[in-house]
């Protein structure tokens, strides 16, 4: 076919599970390109949180941590407070905490250490792209032995202080994460936010904040009042910057997402995935109960979200509120197979139907996209979602799923199975350091379109058990 | 049928569902575009002469109206020139000369009636005010203006206590100016920095705490640090963010297409088939073209598609592959030729002809869809240096008309032939062009929009301007 050239160009083979066209040498994939990641950086990057405790840094730790690894970027966080519990066992007081309190201070540094430890080998040997190193890092000098530390590794070092002053807003954080915390099982409410705010008072003499001048050379973002105001400087490279478009977009207003699905589609009933059909009589029933569902939770300035298919639409015009048409919120796009039955699948492409049970996360489409593909183009979603407060979203299985993960740290293995049936609503509220779901079916029969992993996914097995796992149609 | 589920129609150019009221279209609750912000945005810079405002002002807007929010940049010194026709020199901005405060002070207020003039005639989202606005006393003016219609203020100011990079500016920007049409280069050098002391006097920078009431970003010497304060929506979200990705380091970005491919040939659309011979030597011609570049730190980037790939494989080099750089998707009409476009979907490709740029394939893409799956592309080029795209037709068109400025109506129509690279090298406020061809012949893939775009078109009339194919 092609004529070889001189500089003979490798072959290029598509990968059958990605649809990523590799340049292949007897049969073998050549090592040799990048595919687009996010994490644009040639070395791990360590993000290092600074300030007094109750200023929101596990917070921001863990849910930093929940969108890295969401949008592709392994990330971990280490969190000093849990290496002191399992060092110490039993929390006293806070006089450990006291300056002077020399033995204290020994077991709090070797714990920073062994924590650092940890990052080194996740960041060195379990593929880690970035360690989020959790703690009060409030003096200079602890902040210079990680720099350290960080440059004897070849890490790029990221600090993210959280500045505020506002004493109502530390009470509440007292009140939602601190009086949990194991350090406080057997104290009751006063006892434990008295100690607590006498533990923030031994940080208080000896917390040297972020430096405009003295530490002009670091990279760093500092928060201020919970978002008012930021600091950046020296934003080095892509990770760094995303970081901080995201960090300035999260707040903690109070508020719900609601997360479901169109009404029962015509294609649904006839076990038939993707396209672009309407509602059958039982979806328009459900997005007449979606709407008084919503008129009785008296939701405060709710927003309201469909993709550009017909069936969201459909749904969302039940509603009789204003709401906006996102593509991006569109279904996974099924290629060649949009529209079809999985018996069709099966029949017409056993090939790719076992490649999909194998790997469904990663799996695409021939001229389709994959779950992979869903979470890339989520992605600002998620990013105005975090900026708006009350919300109801009117999506698609695929990509419903997806945003689930997001919201609930569910894995790239977990995210495809997770259920999301037909007429329920998830009521999604954050809560300390994750989030409530609420599951409302709202009474209006549906089609069941989940279909588990079947147990054999070799692509030579039988059709019947390929197809065992296949819900019920018409 | 219930007023609550009218029936819905597919629009047919942007394949948008809306409900449909059996007489005209209703009212639609549905945008389909996501709300950038409810209400106009004036966002107002704030700096010393030569700081880099203009520059930031015309960025802005270019990547702002790419993203298809309407922006337009309202700078003050146009209206100064307009007024005082002659410029002598910097006594004119001395702080203690009454007349000149006068004049100035009638141009601010001019500009901010044609602000309010954009908004409320001619659609305007986002309007630019680019003047030093260093006084409080200015800044005041702006906001009860602001205030008074409704309209959200955003400040952006830029703070640079650098003198190398303060005359590196001058020497870009203002000896070109016309003001200074008819002075040697040591002359107005001299005259600039006399005219930015003028202002030193009375500049009141934003104040951490007098003005903590404010939305405003603060960069400092051209993006070491940047202030953030109450932002305020999604749009001035997205400003800061792109604000803070932009830089000055001298760079070059080359755009090219993949080599001419098999379905090129046959005069196909889309698909992903590989390169052609001529194709191969293309990419050939590229390596070569790329190593006499002696281009630092070049980064390589294509599609998923196997056309771009196999290009940029002969450059042996690392690159990375970006899905969002694949072709547009044409849907049903993917792999066709247009005569068979035509033939099957007559309708559609009238359509196509009368708004290309919004018109969306049936169970495919739009131009306008791949602005909005190109964006993340573009921020990354922002951030990054020196960088060689290879990717196609429609994607490249949309690039280019980020660099070049180019309007909604422009892009579908650009040039982008095959076996070409477009040296792109941002130079003062625009961005240079060159175009290389690599001297390796390949077939025309530019359609022309033919005069006669109505539905009721012979073929003939649709197919006039079809380029030759196999």
């Amino acid at each position: 076919k092609d004529m070889p050239m001189e500089t003979s160009p490798r072959e290029l083979t598509q990968n059958p599970l990605r649809k990523i066209w590799m340049p292949y040498k007897n049969g073998l994939p050549e090592k040799h390109i990048s595919q687009r990641k996010v994490c644009m950086t040639n070395c791990p990057t360590l993000i290092v949180m600074v300030g007094l405790p109750a200023r929101g840094k596990t917070y921001i730790s863990k849910k930093l941590t929940r969108y890295l690894n969401w949008i592709g970027v392994p990330t971990k966080e280490f969190n000093v407070g849990q290496y002191r519990r399992e060092c110490l066992k039993i929390y006293k007081n806070f006089e450990f905490f006291r300056p002077d309190n020399e033995e204290g201070l020994k077991i709090r540094r070797q714990c920073a250490l062994s924590a650092l430890n940890d990052v080194r080998q996740y960041l060195c040997m379990e593929g880690g792209q970035v360690a989020v190193f959790d703690a009060t890092n409030t003096t200079r000098e602890r902040r210079d032995t990680i720099t350290r530390f960080a440059e004897q590794n070849g890490f790029k070092v990221f600090f993210v202080e959280s500045v505020c002053e506002d004493p109502d807003v530390i009470a509440e954080n007292i009140v939602q994460v601190k009086l949990g915390s194991p350090d406080y099982i057997d104290c009751n409410t006063e006892e434990a936010v008295a100690d607590f705010m006498k533990r923030i008072k031994c940080y208080e003499n000896s917390y040297q904040p972020l430096d405009e001048g003295l530490d002009r050379e670091l990279s760093y973002i500092k928060i201020m009042d919970v978002g008012r105001r930021y600091l950046v400087n020296r934003v080095l490279d892509h990770i760094q910057s995303r970081i901080v478009y995201y960090l300035m977009n999260i707040h903690i207003t109070p508020r719900s997402i609601y997360l479901c699905r169109h009404g029962e589609s015509d294609l649904n009933v006839r076990g038939r995935i993707g396209g672009d059909s309407g509602l059958t009589s039982r979806g328009k029933e459900y997005a007449k109960s979606l709407g008084h569902f919503i008129q009785e939770q008296n939701i405060k300035d709710l927003k309201v979200w469909t993709s550009q298919m017909k069936r969201t639409i459909q749904t969302a015009e039940a509603l009789a509120v204003p709401y906006e048409q996102w593509k991006a919120l569109n279904e996974i796009d099924a290629g060649v197979c949009e529209e079809m039955m999985y018996e069709e699948i099966q029949e017409h492409f056993p090939l790719e139907f076992a490649l999909r049970d194998q790997d469904k996360y990663r799996y695409r489409y021939p001229k389709g996209e994959s779950y992979e593909d869903l979470v890339q183009r989520l992605e600002p979603v998620i990013m105005e979602l975090e900026r708006q407060e009350n919300v109801l979203v009117i999506c698609h299985q695929a990509v419903m799923r997806c945003l689930l993960a997001y919201f609930l740290d569910k894995s790239a293995e977990e995210l495809p199975y997770l259920k999301c049936p037909l007429h329920t609503v998830l009521k999604l509220t954050p809560v300390a350091y994750g989030c409530k779901v609420e599951s409302i079916f709202l009474n209006v029969e549906a089609v069941n379109t989940h279909r588990d992993k079947p147990e054999n996914v070799d692509i030579s097995r039988p059709t019947e058990e390929a197809l065992l796992t296949v819900p019920a149609h018409q | 049928m219930s007023s609550e589920q009218n029936e819905l129609t597919q629009t047919p150019l942007l394949k948008i569902w809306v409900p449909w009221v059996h007489s005209t279209l209703s009212r639609r609750r549905g945008s389909s575009v996501p709300q950038f912000t409810n209400s106009p945005t004036v966002i107002v810079m704030v700096g010393l002469p030569a700081r880099g405002k203009t520059y930031i002002s015309k960025k802005l807007a270019r990547y702002l109206n790419w993203i298809g929010v309407n922006t337009a940049v309202f700078n003050l010194g146009q209206y100064r020139r307009e007024a005082v026709q002659t410029y002598k020199n910097y006594e004119f901005f001395r702080p203690d000369n009454e007349e000149a405060m006068k004049i100035r002070r009638n141009c601010a207020s001019n500009a901010l009636t044609d602000i309010g003039a954009y908004f409320t005639k001619e659609q305007g989202q986002v309007a630019v005010f680019d003047a030093t606005n260093t006084t409080r006393e200015r800044r005041g003016l702006i906001l009860s203006f602001a205030k008074e219609k409704g309209y959200k203020v955003f400040f952006v100011e830029s703070v640079c206590d650098d003198p190398d990079i303060i005359e590196q500016n001058i020497m870009q920007v203002k000896l070109s100016s016309p003001d200074y049409e008819n002075c040697d280069k040591e002359e107005a050098l001299e005259d600039f920095l006399k005219r930015i002391e003028c202002y030193k006097m009375t500049y009141v920078p934003l104040d951490e705490e007098k003005d903590r009431h404010l939305s405003y970003i603060k960069i400092f010497n051209v993006g070491s640090r940047y202030l953030v304060n109450r932002v305020q929506d999604h749009i001035q979200s997205r400003i800061v963010y792109y604000l803070m990705n932009i830089h000055v380091t001298p760079r070059s970005i080359y755009l090219s297409r993949h080599g001419e491919s098999d379905l090129n040939l046959l005069g196909r659309i889309g698909g992903d088939s590989g390169l052609s011979t001529r194709g191969q030597m293309y990419a050939s011609a590229l390596a070569a073209f790329v190593q006499s570049q002696s281009i630092r730190d070049l980064k390589v980037w294509t599609s998923h598609m196997k056309r771009t790939i196999q290009t940029a494989e002969a450059l042996g080099v690392p690159y990375e592959q970006w899905k969002a750089l694949n072709e547009i998707d044409a849907g049903m009409c993917e792999e066709m030729t247009y005569e068979e476009i035509q033939d099957h979907h007559p309708e559609e490709f009238a359509l196509r002809d009368q708004d290309k740029y919004r018109y969306r394939y049936p169970k495919g893409e739009s131009y306008e869809d791949m602005v909005h799956r190109l964006e993340p592309v573009i921020m990354e080029l922002e951030r990054q240096e020196n960088v060689l795209v290879i990717c196609h037709q429609a994607v490249m068109r949309c690039l280019l008309a980020y660099f070049l400025d180019k309007s909604a109506d422009e892009l579908p129509y650009l040039r982008c032939p095959l076996h070409t690279v477009l040296k792109l090298t941002p130079v003062a406020y625009g961005c240079k062009v060159e175009s290389i061809f690599l001297n390796v012949q390949a077939v025309n893939t530019h359609r022309e929009k033919p005069p006669n775009v109505d539905i009721n078109r012979k073929t003939e009339d649709a197919l006039q301007t079809v380029p030759e194919h196999v």
